[in-house]
């Protein structure tokens, strides 16, 4: 009987618009509503598989533009020996990140690739020599206020580990440090494979809390939330228990469903705080790491080693040995496939990230980046394409959509060219999810189609 | 060395549910009350649906193949038109009239107005007005199945509100559907089965057919009739389940599924109540229907953190 009632209470508080009833329940997030999402399939397969670091390989191409802004300059040239941690590239522009060498060895050329976005980039190649002689640059930086911390969080490199590759350095530079009081760690990894974050939190916890504790103190924030998914049970239990006497931290259990790791959402549903459209989160209050971020930092400062490895989940159907391997930057996929056990079916879609939002690569020659949190290799089943039929107006995009939007609205606003439909449809608060997609049941592209549509509207530069 | 491999726009994984997958479990979710009414009203109930699921796969597909357009037969939403005619229909309907109907639904309701997705009314509530505007007689002609009438409860219960005696069938008798009607609408308990079966597979949210059939209580109760012989007569829950529901003519949203939930009980009840004719769960669909973008206008979702 009391099921009922809460079935029947939920039904009255979707007739009055609270919640929906299908694409929401009310859950332990401090009792706040969450947000809609889609329940895909976890596919946490390296779950419990501790990184293992990968053998240097023969040659690393280091991408003088791993990270949302101005791509670096390089500081090497051809036929110079660097080290690890070797500063290689660098700018004077705001909006970046340093690069530094991930190997030692001599660099053999400096050439333009087509990246996966379709775009070229300037990449240093450096053939290596195997010693891994660590330069005399890397020695840990001396922090005692917030510009000494600003400055050493520009010479670590660091960019968003999550996914985004926005500079760190950038994000917390901030005018005024009144306008934030709390730090949200987001440890959610909503997309499905991926474990490299829930590995941070289990082999890297000291690194975690010390980072955590250092931006807190420097950036004067109180609180410190950090929101995991509640399919990792022991990540949330061990966290609670290393945190237990530390008042400013705030574990906070996530219905795991995707996107809970998207910033507006985690944001939300850590401290009931809206970034409002047009807004970062500062503006909220709030700064948001990734938490390997957060745990590279806590490790930066202690060592001085800036960003020149790091984590990656590899699996998909393709893929024979699938693990969580450490490598230098710069590793070509092919090399690290290879310490994978190579292919186990002829691969025929590769990302870079989760399949919800990870990016095809065109060629398994491409290096991985600073931001590169998977690698999915998939066979031909797994990367089925689907044929787009009439929408059924099912309405199952609406339930999903986080924002609340309404993917299908949208689509027809687009194909109608009407500016102003999009505009008050808000498609450019789209977070590009890939909700509606996923749900489709006429597989009809919806996200592309409201990546266009924002584009559409976007102001002409 | 892989190279040229597939590229594409993400997401790279994909939800099991596509268009033919819900229509299917909408004839799975039909099934309970096509056994009822063989059970009830004989072996030509089964063939008249598989008369009017046939003919409509059958206009479906030569349609399109006429207009030139790809072929949406294996969708199954024609199946799942066809056996919800044949559910709005008599079972001694002579079976022509039945394709008249079929005909009627698909060329002229669903493919003339785009297919699937775009006609403007359901299109077997439409056909079952279009035949009994045409064929009066044989759509009204019920089989005697109880030890009390042949007429329909809600006839009777029309009759009785004229003064006439009338003797209903029980309680019982409504929920099992041995009483007179169409021959899926009758049976309450399958409908019910099927219903639940459609939201828990969440074809369906519970939003349309709650307001409906609440709504439907209510105005009963407040009109001074038994709300349970409203709910169960004529065709209440196979249209708040199965019809109005109906993906295309029904709002996105579940604020506007509200609105249009109850907007269909109250013309339902006003229809049966003051109009001539003794039901009008057809006719307060179809005008939903029509309504149905203005409610959606009038309904759009909140976006989230949206500054108007």
């Amino acid at each position: 009987m009391g099921m009922d009632c809460n079935i029947f209470q939920m039904y009255l508080l979707g007739i009055i618009g609270k919640f929906n009833v299908m694409g929401a329940k009310i859950v332990s997030n401090n009792g706040r509503k969450a947000l809609h999402g889609v329940h895909a399939p976890h596919f946490k397969n390296t779950t419990n598989m501790v990184p293992e670091v990968m053998p240097v390989p023969e040659k690393v191409y280091i991408s003088l533009h791993q990270h949302m802004g101005a791509p670096c300059e390089p500081l090497v040239k051809k036929g110079d020996s660097v080290k690890v941690g070797q500063l290689i590239g660098d700018t004077t522009a705001f909006m970046s990140a340093k690069t530094h060498s991930s190997v030692s060895g001599t660099v053999e050329a400096i050439t333009t690739m087509t990246t996966s976005m379709g775009g070229t980039d300037q990449y240093i190649v450096i053939k290596t020599d195997g010693l891994q002689e660590v330069s005399e640059e890397v020695k840990p930086p001396v922090v005692s206020n917030y510009p000494e911390f600003l400055e050493a969080v520009k010479n670590s490199g660091l960019v968003g580990l999550g996914g985004a590759g926005f500079p760190t350095f950038v994000k917390f530079n901030l005018k005024d440090l009144n306008m934030v009081d709390t730090l949200v760690i987001n440890a959610a990894e909503c997309e499905p494979y991926i474990t490299t974050d829930y590995r941070t939190c289990m082999d890297k916890t000291k690194e975690l809390l010390a980072g955590a504790r250092a931006i807190a103190k420097y950036l004067e924030l109180k609180d410190i939330y950090i929101g995991i998914e509640d399919n990792k049970p022991e990540a949330i239990k061990m966290l609670e228990k290393e945190t237990a006497n530390d008042p400013a931290f705030h574990i906070v259990s996530l219905k795991a469903s995707y996107p809970k790791g998207a910033e507006k959402v985690i944001v939300y549903e850590c401290t009931g705080r809206i970034i409002k459209e047009g807004q970062l989160p500062f503006q909220a209050g709030c700064i948001v790491s990734n938490v390997t971020s957060v745990a590279f930092l806590g490790e930066y400062l202690e060592t001085g080693m800036p960003l020149v490895t790091r984590t990656l989940t590899i699996d998909g159907s393709a893929i024979a040995d699938p693990k969580n391997v450490i490598a230098p930057i710069g590793t070509p996929f092919a090399d690290i496939v290879e310490f994978c056990g190579g292919y186990k079916e002829e691969p025929v879609k590769m990302l870079m990230g989760g399949p919800m939002m990870g990016i095809t690569i065109y060629s398994d020659d491409l290096p991985m980046v600073k931001n590169n949190n998977a690698m999915l290799a998939f066979g031909a089943a797994q990367a089925k394409v689907y044929e787009e039929t009439a929408c059924i107006r099912c309405g199952r995009c609406v339930r999903a959509c986080p924002m609340s939007l309404m993917p299908a609205a949208i689509e027809t606003a687009y194909k109608l060219k009407k500016e102003d439909d999009l505009k008050a449809l808000k498609v450019n608060l789209c977070i590009e999810c890939g909700c509606c997609s996923y749900v489709c049941p006429a597989h009809r592209p919806l996200v592309v189609t409201n990546k266009m549509a924002k584009r559409m509207i976007a102001p002409k530069k | 060395m892989k190279s040229k491999l597939m590229v594409s726009p993400s997401p790279h994984i994909h939800d099991a549910v596509s268009t033919q997958s819900i229509m299917r479990d909408v004839l799975i979710a039909l099934v309970p009350a096509l056994i009822a009414s063989v059970l009830i009203f004989g072996f030509r109930s089964l063939v008249l649906t598989a008369v009017c699921i046939a003919s409509c796969m059958i206009f479906e597909y030569f349609t399109r193949k006429l207009l030139g357009k790809s072929n949406t037969v294996s969708d199954l939403s024609a199946a799942v038109t066809g056996m919800l005619l044949a559910f709005n229909l008599p079972v001694e309907l002579p079976l022509w009239m039945a394709v008249v109907g079929c005909f009627f639904a698909i060329v002229i309701v669903k493919q003339l107005f785009g297919g699937i997705g775009q006609n403007f009314a359901n299109p077997a509530i439409a056909a079952r007005i279009f035949l009994l505007l045409s064929f009066s007689l044989p759509m009204t002609t019920w089989v005697q199945v109880n030890s009390v009438s042949g007429a329909t409860p809600l006839a009777q219960m029309a009759l009785a509100r004229a003064g006439e005696m009338q003797t209903l069938p029980s309680y019982l008798e409504m929920f099992l559907g041995q009483r007179g009607g169409c021959l899926g609408e009758t049976c309450a308990l399958a409908l019910i089965i099927g219903g639940i079966y459609l939201i828990a597979k969440k074809v369906i949210t519970p939003t349309i057919p709650l307001a409906f059939i609440g709504g439907v209580a209510v105005l009963a109760l407040l009109f001074g009739e038994d709300p349970l012989y409203h709910i169960m007569g004529g065709g209440c829950l196979i249209g708040a389940f199965f019809m109005a529901t109906d993906y295309t003519t029904s709002p996105v949203t579940e604020k506007g599924k509200v609105i249009f939930g109850l907007g269909c009980a109250a013309l339902t009840m006003i229809i049966r109540i003051f109009g001539s004719y003794p039901e009008g769960v057809s006719y307060a669909i179809l005008l939903m229907n029509i309504i149905c973008p203005l409610i959606d206008r009038a309904t759009k979702s909140k976006p989230f953190g949206g500054v108007m």
